[in-house]
């Protein structure tokens, strides 16, 4: 992720002004890849895993307005900071005290939604 | 040699870093069922630390079973290390024209590195924008079950309808405060 600069603020500004392809295609691609070996997997795998169990796709739990709103939510929050979850821990490990003070807000943040959890719609 | 250290220093394409991030959807799911994303070791870490007298039903579940996410985790700090200051790019990033450009316009200088200086490092407003920007990822990857990781990566890949919704979402929410917040953002703190 460091390496593609997806971890790079300077280029999740430009994924959302449009201006480069660059974070559009490792995105693309990913999911490609991702789509492609899951289905190998799945054809070719005898659907076991490593240690012999089968192999099972969890489903994401049901719920619909959960998605859109959390997704509006951390999307607002990502088009400032520029990082995402894993960027976080990844500029932590640059030594980043901006990326620190990121993780911290973002463990108040999730703390905060357990909190509050059974009064949003889900 | 001197090419295979080159590439090191140097920053990947797209084609190359993403498909071997799309890869560890069906690796992960190969070595023992576990779905690539990140941001539940955000609530682990909430479970880890919450105090029994807070008791948030939330963060009460056996955080150890999860454990192999905490080391992915990890893996990712120390990716961040190896990568950023072990083997980093000595240049800035290779951005297109048009967002040098528009970054000029927002008084952001661009610098080596993957942050905005005064983000990156230890300054007022660097620490109050990071961190209320991060209560809010935070906030919202929980509310929608996933990150990018976990939904635009692993969630479209294995064809969720939930996914695509997730990931609409965020798409909105960043076009909006990337166009409409982050650009004052630089102006208001000199």
């Amino acid at each position: 992720m460091i390496k593609s600069e997806a971890a790079s603020w300077y280029r999740i500004m430009e994924m959302f002004h449009f201006q480069s392809f660059h974070m559009f295609g490792i995105m693309m691609s990913a999911i490609a890849t991702g789509l492609i070996g899951v289905l190998l997997l799945k054809r070719f795998g005898r659907l076991l895993t490593l240690d012999g169990e089968p192999i099972v796709v969890p489903d994401k739990p049901p719920g619909r307005i959960n998605y859109i709103l959390g997704g509006l939510i951390f999307g607002l929050g990502w088009g400032v900071i520029g990082l995402c979850p894993g960027p976080i821990f990844s500029l932590v490990g640059m030594g980043s005290i901006g990326a620190l003070a990121a993780l911290a807000g973002a463990l108040h943040g999730t703390w905060l939604y357990g909190l509050v959890k059974n009064r949003l719609p889900h | 040699m001197n090419t295979a250290l080159a590439w090191l220093y140097a920053p990947w394409p797209w084609y190359v870093s993403g498909p071997l991030i799309g890869l560890m959807v069906p690796l992960m799911l190969w070595i023992g069922n576990r779905s690539f994303g990140i941001s539940n070791n955000l609530r682990h870490m909430c479970a880890m630390t919450q105090p029994k007298s807070v008791g948030v039903d939330f963060f009460q579940y056996n955080w150890r079973e999860q454990s192999w996410s905490l080391v992915f985790a990890g893996g990712a700090v120390l990716g961040g290390f190896l990568a950023g200051i072990v083997f980093a790019n000595p240049n800035p990033v290779d951005l297109s024209v048009a967002a040098l450009t528009m970054f000029s316009y927002w008084n952001v200088p661009i610098a080596g590195g993957f942050l905005p200086p005064v983000l990156f490092d230890l300054t007022w407003m660097g620490v109050i924008v990071m961190f209320f920007g991060g209560i809010l990822v935070g906030f919202g990857t929980r509310y929608a079950s996933g990150c990018t990781s976990g939904h635009a990566i692993t969630g479209l890949s294995t064809l969720q309808l939930q996914s695509l919704f997730a990931v609409l979402g965020i798409f909105a929410g960043g076009l909006f405060s990337a166009h409409f917040i982050t650009p004052h953002l630089f102006s208001l703190f000199g």
